[in-house]
């Protein structure tokens, strides 16, 4: 009884620590935040043109993902090939390259001067220092998050179902759309969240490679910085709405891919 | 070949993230520096020689900096591209009395193999630069000599900027990388290109007058390594080194 006091005692202390620790900053924001900066940072039309422009390349991102990722990641987890175990580590080497490098690469594979980048401009594609180039930095850092959880979702459908729906006539991709995405529509919707809000924070590869311009690259977390120097409680005010925001698509995800999602403990 | 700048640029931050971590043990105490991205060469080159004490330099967009120390960031030393800045700090006591230390010069730069002659070729339609925010120095500065243009030319100026970056790094990155044609910077930017990049003089009724200021930051542990610190730019190996990198003396 002692012993498992101890234990149970020990993962408690933990998880307070971990929630202590993620919620403050995030308490800290709102708690700073006076109701009359959010509304004054809402009537100011660099904050508005600034999230209008986060929610638009956030969601044309995402909407980009989804469509390739989610065949993709079926594939991955499905089937078996040569190089798959490469091919997996690839993609998801994204996930922990620092903002900066991604910057870097982005510009080496895809710039002016990039491998690419005469390809680009021959073809009239304009990507740095535009809204283009903006959607291209946030799919690039996204895109592992929802590749990760697709694949393991695919990957814990059972696979007696699919062939169960073959074997009823149905075809390869009849079994993908109508078996395969309803069983795994959890993982996915959160795999959606994860990549939305990681695309919707992206900060160092935007400024890298897409710059910053009022209205055309200046996204939220580009306008937050540029807050920060200069008018803190309008970065705060801004961080509030961003933080609100997430908070609300993340809530709404969880709530749209069923109650398992919001986090009932197995039984 | 098209790749090596990158990857050039890429070892550059690995060599620094490197060094960063160590040396700092020992007798010698650390002296945090906090200064503007403009000031990099500089002062990387002079800390290198200040031996009172193991310099660690944090460069930036100058208000970026000078909000870290609003916000009770414990630097020993506040370097900026502008007289403003540090007057604030100064009027808000988190500051001692700066001290102007250098002067610096405000450019149109291109790429080397540009052929634009002056602001004009910039002005066509299609030509893209990139210039400093509003809110730090090389930003307003820049705004200053918009200003003092007549409004047909700003408005042509204007239509062709492309991106507003936070410091000058970002500028010249932009610069380097080929994304635009021109953009103001401050001269001292253009020497430490090694020739990547091309001043062109802006005319002297344009020329906003460019002062940089030192201080001391209230609550330093390390008051007077702090002040000899920045002693050593206005007469010691910091002024040399300023010197070589193009910043001229500070007004008298």
């Amino acid at each position: 009884m002692s012993r498992r006091g101890w234990f149970a005692g020990l993962l408690a202390a933990t998880l307070g620590i971990a929630f202590v620790f993620l919620a403050l900053p995030m308490v800290a924001i709102l708690v700073n935040t006076s109701p009359g900066a959010l509304v004054g940072s809402l009537g100011d039309g660099e904050s508005l043109d600034a999230l209008r422009l986060s929610l638009e390349t956030s969601a044309v991102a995402l909407a980009l993902i989804v469509v390739v990722g989610t065949p993709a990641a079926y594939l991955l987890a499905t089937r078996s090939f040569r190089g798959r175990a490469l091919v997996i580590t690839v993609l998801e080497l994204p996930l922990v390259l620092p903002p900066a490098v991604a910057g870097i690469a982005l510009l080496a594979a895809l710039g002016p001067k990039g491998i690419l980048g005469s390809a680009l401009a021959d073809a009239g594609v304009e990507l740095v220092l535009a809204t283009a180039g903006v959607v291209v930095a946030l799919t690039f850092v996204a895109s592992p998050f929802y590749l990760r959880q697709a694949q393991a979702a695919f990957a814990a459908v059972d696979p007696t179902l699919l062939a169960a729906a073959r074997t009823l006539g149905a075809g390869e991709a009849r079994a993908f759309l109508r078996v395969a995405i309803p069983l795994a529509r959890n993982g996915l919707a959160a795999g959606a969240a994860l990549a939305w809000g990681r695309a919707l924070g992206e900060f160092g590869a935007t400024l890298m490679f897409a710059g910053s311009l009022r209205g055309v690259t200046q996204t939220a977390p580009l306008a937050i910085y540029d807050r920060f120097a200069t008018d803190f409680p309008a970065a705060l005010a801004l961080s509030a709405v961003l933080l609100a925001v997430s908070a609300a698509v993340l809530l709404a995800v969880k709530l749209a891919a069923g109650p398992e999602a919001l986090g009932r403990a197995r039984p | 070949m098209r790749v090596r700048a990158p990857l050039a640029a890429l070892a550059a931050v690995l060599t620094l993230a490197g060094c960063g971590g160590g040396g700092g043990g020992g007798a010698t105490p650390d002296l945090k520096v906090s200064a503007a991205a403009s000031l990099k060469s500089a002062l990387t080159a002079y800390a290198a020689t200040f031996s009172a004490a193991h310099v660690r330099l944090s460069f930036g967009g100058s208000d970026v900096l000078a909000a870290q120390i609003r916000q009770g960031a414990r630097f020993d030393v506040y370097a900026a591209a502008n007289a403003k800045l540090p007057d604030a700090l100064y009027a808000q006591h988190l500051v001692e009395r700066p001290v102007p230390f250098a002067r610096n010069r405000l450019v149109l730069a291109v790429p080397a193999g540009s052929s634009a002659r002056g602001l004009r070729d910039l002005e066509r339609r299609g030509r893209r630069l990139a210039i400093g925010s509003a809110t730090v120095p090389i930003g307003s500065y820049t705004d200053q000599v918009l200003a003092r243009l007549d409004p047909s030319e700003r408005a042509l100026v204007l239509a062709n900027v492309r991106s507003r970056e936070p410091d000058v790094t970002g500028i010249v990155g932009k610069l380097t990388q080929g994304a635009v044609d021109g953009g103001f910077v401050y001269i001292t930017d253009v020497r430490a290109t090694k020739g990547a990049l091309r001043a062109i003089d802006l005319p002297a009724a344009l020329q906003p007058r460019v002062v940089y200021e030192a201080a001391v930051v209230r609550g330093s542990d390390h008051t007077s390594r702090a002040r000899a610190f920045i002693d050593g730019l206005l007469h010691g190996r910091g002024a040399s080194e300023l010197r070589a990198a193009g910043f001229e003396p500070p007004p008298p």
